[in-house]
């Protein structure tokens, strides 16, 4: 089957406005929908499931809620970490008052916490711009952590304010807690994952995402077609957060297990942008294929020399990971700010003239 | 255009002055637009042509005087505001979404019109869906209209200079303005692609009964399509009126040869 549009016309804006408008890239992407969902489950290594899959699908629900605000809205944050520290933190309380609540629900009301939170912190948005708004944004980050950190509430007055997942359940499959498996958890990480990215799709190429971008692009131009600046950025700090707040309540429930406030301080804000500057500003895919890059790197690092038979220091490796990181971000600021996304259309377009380059 | 039967203006500016700092923009400059018209604001760089639109939109609040728009005093309202109203506007030094395709900017030109709640959006069902395609199907006519069919999908921020003043006409026209301003929108156009821009211009007045108040800098293409001109100096208005009568005035040739400033 050749790559090609060409054939393919379309009758109506409807199949225009589609979300894939050729039809070999439905079937790909359908495709690699049902493998996500068959094969990890079913063939993948607990190693596999539990070091890589799970937190790069956790993480990709992250980066697709910072690239909408960053990506789309234009709006620099650094308060990533915070915002999932909320819906990790409310996820941990809701559960342990509600247990009967369904831990799915508990993650969506999670969701609306870090949302009302990020609310709150997108204010200063209306008079700050980039640099400025990251340092507010700072200041969230910091202030969550010290609260989530000080306050023994959050954690049920545990001895070493550490939040661990209770068990619970989904259609009688255990998910969360010690007792769930790797698959189990894996398949409801993807589920979300799936279903919110459509969402963020969805959003961003209709009313909203146009107000967001014109905001981005141009606000003064924005603001003489009728965008309300304020209005668009809350909403765009609103629903951000609700994406952090889900992936930061996954992230102790599905993958780590318990936590501490140190599993969200800063260091996972820069990694969350990181992944979205690499991946691609203002791409759903993109936040995909960054969350991949920054946990398939290290990993890559730490066998590739195994497999040649070299040793290296685990710490020289560190290093050799954090210049990689540093390097590709200057490269993607500097040359290709639309990252690994823009890098896979042009792919793709060369494709579309195969095997007629000219 | 209009025969010259009197009838409420559309837009009203009554003596509105502006300053930054020692500097006098506007000094109590008015001027009156009936609904239909083809108004031409003219002057000298530097003169407040852009500064008396920025205040007709909303960017800036003059210190004194008044604007009114459809008969209610509208002096300061903020820009979404006026957007509301149903004036739209184009910019000097071309202001499009560089990110966005041809399409998008466009379609941001309808952002007015749409309602919705997120929710239903992020599901992209129902009345979401549905008026998208409205909207959609809305903008297209404006594509073929301004004949830009084949750089929907071009990133705006690639096309050549005469082709973003175009699509930026076009993003303004989406909104189906009631009072469309353009702050010159034949700048750095070659002598075919002002041809073109001055047909578009007139046939938005006459096919859409558009008011249209431009700034432009060709004396030729002023005379040719506007009803109306206002002569702006220093801040002040010098001259207003038809173009012929505004061409013979003496302190227009003055302004413009620059004999008798002090
Ligand atoms: N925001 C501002 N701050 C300070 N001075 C300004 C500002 N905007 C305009 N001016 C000054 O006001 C005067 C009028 O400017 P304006 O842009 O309205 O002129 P113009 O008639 O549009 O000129 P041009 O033909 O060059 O576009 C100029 O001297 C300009 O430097
Ligand atoms: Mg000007």
């Amino acid at each position: 089957m050749i790559y090609r549009e060409a054939g393919q016309f379309k009758t109506t804006y409807a199949a225009d406005q589609a979300i894939f408008p050729i039809a070999q890239d439905r079937v790909v992407v359908a495709l690699a929908i049902a493998a996500a969902f068959l094969v990890p489950p079913l063939a993948g290594s607990e190693y596999w499931l539990q070091a890589v899959l799970i937190p790069l699908l956790i993480y990709s629900l992250a980066a697709i809620g910072l690239n909408l605000l960053t990506g789309y809205a234009g709006q620099l944050s650094l308060g990533t970490g915070g915002f999932m520290a909320v819906g990790a933190y409310a996820a941990f309380k809701i559960t342990t008052a509600f247990p009967q609540v369904n831990i799915i629900v508990v993650f969506l009301v999670s969701g609306l916490f870090a949302a009302g939170v990020g609310l709150l912190f997108g204010i200063p948005s209306l008079r700050i711009k980039g640099f400025y708004l990251a340092v507010a944004t700072l200041a969230a980050q910091f202030f969550l952590v010290w609260l989530f950190n000080k306050v023994a509430w959050f954690s049920n007055y545990a001895s070493s304010g550490t939040i661990t997942a209770p068990p619970r359940t989904v259609f009688g499959v255990m998910v969360t807690g010690p007792e769930a498996t790797a698959p189990a958890r894996y398949v409801v990480a993807l589920t979300l994952v799936v279903l919110f990215a459509l969402a963020a799709k969805n959003l961003v190429r209709g009313r909203i995402g146009r107000s967001w971008m014109a905001i981005r692009d141009r606000d003064i131009a924005a603001e003489i077609i009728g965008v309300r600046p304020l209005r668009t950025k809350l909403l765009a700090f609103g629903i951000s957060s609700f994406y952090c707040g889900v992936a930061g309540a996954e992230l102790v429930f599905l993958y780590l297990g318990s936590a501490e406030t140190l599993a969200f301080d800063i260091t996972i804000s820069f990694l969350i942008l990181f992944m979205v500057i690499i991946g691609g500003l203002g791409s759903i895919l993109g936040s995909f294929l960054g969350a991949a890059f920054i946990v398939l790197v290290p990993i890559f690092l730490t066998n590739a020399p195994h497999a040649l038979g070299l040793s290296v220091p685990v710490a020289l490796q560190k290093q050799v990971e954090l210049m990689i990181f540093g390097g590709l971000i200057l490269f993607f600021l500097i040359v290709e700010p639309h990252g690994l996304a823009r890098l896979w259309q042009i792919a793709k377009e060369k494709l579309r003239l195969w095997p007629f380059p000219h | 255009m209009t025969d010259g039967t009197p009838a409420a203006p559309l837009l009203e500016v009554c003596e509105i002055s502006v300053r930054f700092g020692a500097l006098m923009a506007l000094s109590r400059v008015s001027l009156e637009v009936q609904p239909g018209e083809v108004v031409a604001i003219i002057g000298p760089n530097g003169a407040g042509k852009t500064t008396l639109i920025n205040c007709i939109s909303g960017f800036y609040h003059p210190f004194e005087g008044r604007i009114r728009f459809a008969g209610r005093d509208r002096t300061h309202l903020s820009p979404p505001d006026v957007a509301e109203l149903g004036i739209a506007r184009t910019f000097q030094n071309v202001a499009l979404f560089k990110g966005m395709s041809v399409l998008d900017n466009i379609m941001t030109g309808r952002l007015l019109k749409m309602r919705g709640s997120f929710v239903l959006e992020a599901l992209y069902v129902g009345p979401a869906k549905r008026q998208e395609m409205e909207h959609r199907a809305f903008v297209e006519r404006i594509i073929d209209f301004l004949e830009i069919q084949a750089i929907r999908k071009t990133s705006a921020g690639r096309l050549p200079y005469g082709l973003q003043k175009r699509v930026e006409l076009a993003r303004a026209l989406a909104a189906e303005p009631k009072l469309l301003l353009l702050d010159e929108p034949m700048a750095g156009m070659n002598v075919e692609e002002k041809e073109d821009m001055c047909r578009f211009i007139l046939d938005v007045n006459q096919e859409f009964g558009t008011t249209i108040a431009l700034i432009e800098h060709d004396m030729g293409v002023v005379m040719d399509i506007s009803d109306r001109v206002a002569v702006l100096d220093y801040g002040i208005k010098i001259a207003d009126g038809k173009p012929d009568e505004v061409r013979q005035n003496p302190a227009v040739i003055d302004a413009y040869l620059g004999v008798t400033h002090s």
